[in-house]
């Protein structure tokens, strides 16, 4: 069976772009794709795209063209992108196509996300009395964390900081201004133990990928990058999740636990082979969580990590190089797809002043989301 | 003193001396649940009222839709919220009450509380379960 190649890569700059319509910043992103390839829109034999909040990615096509492709809607919370991209992976190594399009986009209203219980499959009271919100959940999740394996709140400020000092090196990013640690920390409570700068928030932001048979590759990259590993996980049972009114007393993996092992497997090499990774920072204290969830670490470990600066750019395991959630925002469709281009860019040696030394050759990216999803890839060149 | 209810039916026994949450039991796996769950493999349960806290948040900003309590910006009070383990049985998501956030600590012992919450456009009070640290602890 042939290998996938990923062979072009295009972004709408994340953030807020007014009069832009999310779909209008997917278009813009798979045309930017599409000249990386250096191919046309009538080359595409497939694609595969999602939205949560700003419509039908498959009505792209009036924009990029009528040309019967096969156009796939995905939604998936915050791991439509990376569907997209495992669809993407799938139908090349089916065999059924040679190559395609994997493009996920979002524009969300400003402040947190509003939550519908019912939708959600819960009683209108979780709701109505003030218990159905994501940022509470962080903060319980980490206070829990922190709890258990000594993590101090200044290493939650280290992620932050470390996440809008990428930002600030990255043009395609929202933040990006530095913020001392000190004003992190002095930052706007908003769920204990979490500030305001440790939080990301709904945004704006595109990005489409080409993927195509691994033997074609050169065809239309000079620097073709493969996907070797992509797996995707919904919630084992008693892990901790949003929105639960009940959680169950003996505690078990996360939905991530699951999904990075299985990615591994497939890419059949160990974490000393992975030298960068873009983790879900939906705030700082998931960084941490997840640093271990992940199996970079064990559990407490991070706390030395952090003080060290071991996820810093320069560090032994750069994490979250273009500034994560946290400097980007979370367009919920395009979030898992922007930690993929960010691997790309930083693979080819294209990353500017956030590039990772020493010519990094195999990056790990990780989504989680509501209700309990988890997607993982790795990426060699 | 107007009338008061429960904010919805089936979550706590009310009126009552020594209100308890209602959950339901898996009879085939042993498995608590709450809320309740309707189903034939279900049987309704009155969960423990005394439980230790796992861990808490403070929710700092007035939350948007669905939430119900009508109030400016300005004049929200921030409120705690926690999961409490009930022992041998479910670890159940809570507003907490009674207790300066400041003084929360993972692993205190917590207590069931019924407390009034908002008033519907009937002019009924609106009660709502909450835990406050033990009087015994």
């Amino acid at each position: 069976m042939t290998d996938v190649a990923i062979v072009g890569i295009g972004i709408h700059p994340f953030g807020r772009t007014d009069g832009v319509s999310g779909l209008q910043q997917g278009v813009h992103a798979a045309k930017e794709a599409l000249s990386d390839a250096e191919i046309e829109w009538k080359d595409i034999e497939f694609a595969y795209g999602g939205s949560s909040a700003a419509g039908s990615a498959d009505t792209m096509v009036s924009e990029l063209g009528l040309t019967g492709v096969p156009f796939m809607n995905v939604s998936n919370g915050c791991a439509t992108g990376g569907s997209a991209l495992l669809s993407a992976y799938t139908t090349i190594k089916s065999g059924q196509f040679d190559i395609g399009m994997a493009v996920g986009f979002d524009k969300h209203p400003r402040g947190a996300f509003n939550a519908d219980p019912e939708a959600a499959g819960l009683q209108k009271w979780y709701g109505e009395t003030g218990l159905m919100l994501t940022t509470q959940f962080f903060g319980m999740k980490i206070q829990r964390y922190m709890h258990d394996y000594g993590i101090s709140s200044d290493a939650l400020a280290l992620v932050a900081e470390k996440a809008f000092n990428n930002g600030s090196l990255n043009p395609n990013a929202w933040r990006r201004d530095p913020v001392s640690k000190e004003d992190i920390l002095n930052g706007m409570m908003v769920s204990d133990p979490l500030t305001k700068f440790m939080f990301c928030s709904p945004a704006e932001g595109a990005v489409a990928l080409i993927l195509c048979r691994a033997d074609l590759a050169s065809k239309y990259t000079t620097k073709p990058l493969y996907l070797k590993g992509a797996a995707f996980r919904s919630r084992p049972l008693g892990s901790f999740e949003v929105f639960s009114p009940s959680l169950e007393i003996e505690r078990g993996p996360s939905p991530t636990v699951g999904a990075s092992k299985a990615t591994f497997e497939m890419a059949g090499i160990g974490h000393d082979d992975i030298d960068l990774a873009q983790l879900q920072d939906t705030e700082s204290g998931a960084e941490i969580m997840h640093m271990a969830e992940n199996g970079f670490c064990k559990d407490g470990d991070q706390e030395k990590m952090l003080q060290d600066g071991d996820t810093k750019i320069d560090g032994k395991l750069p994490v979250n190089t273009d500034g994560g959630c946290i400097a980007n925002g979370e367009p919920v469709g395009a979030s898992g797809l922007r930690q993929v281009y960010e691997n790309c860019v930083q693979l080819r040696g294209a990353a500017g002043k956030r590039q990772v030394p020493n010519n990094p050759k195999t990056a790990y990216t990780h989504v989680y989301g509501a209700p309990g999803i988890s997607a993982c890839t790795i990426i060699t060149n | 003193m107007s009338t008061q209810k429960p904010i919805a039916d089936n979550l706590f026994t009310w009126p009552s001396d020594s209100p308890k949450l209602i959950g339901s039991k898996d009879t085939e796996t042993g498995r608590y649940f709450f809320p309740a769950k309707n189903s034939n493999q279900h049987e309704k349960v009155e969960l423990s009222n005394k439980g230790k806290l796992w861990t808490w948040t403070v929710q700092r900003f007035l939350p948007k839709t669905p939430y119900i309590e009508q109030v400016a910006p300005e004049d929200f009070k921030p409120y705690a919220v926690g999961y409490i383990e009930l022992p041998g049985e479910i670890m159940v998501e809570s507003r907490l009450v009674g207790i300066d956030p400041e003084d929360l600590e993972i692993g205190m012992e917590m207590e069931l509380t019924i407390e009034p919450f908002v008033k519907n456009e009937e002019g009924e009070e609106l009660l709502i379960f909450a835990f406050k640290p033990s009087v015994n602890s």
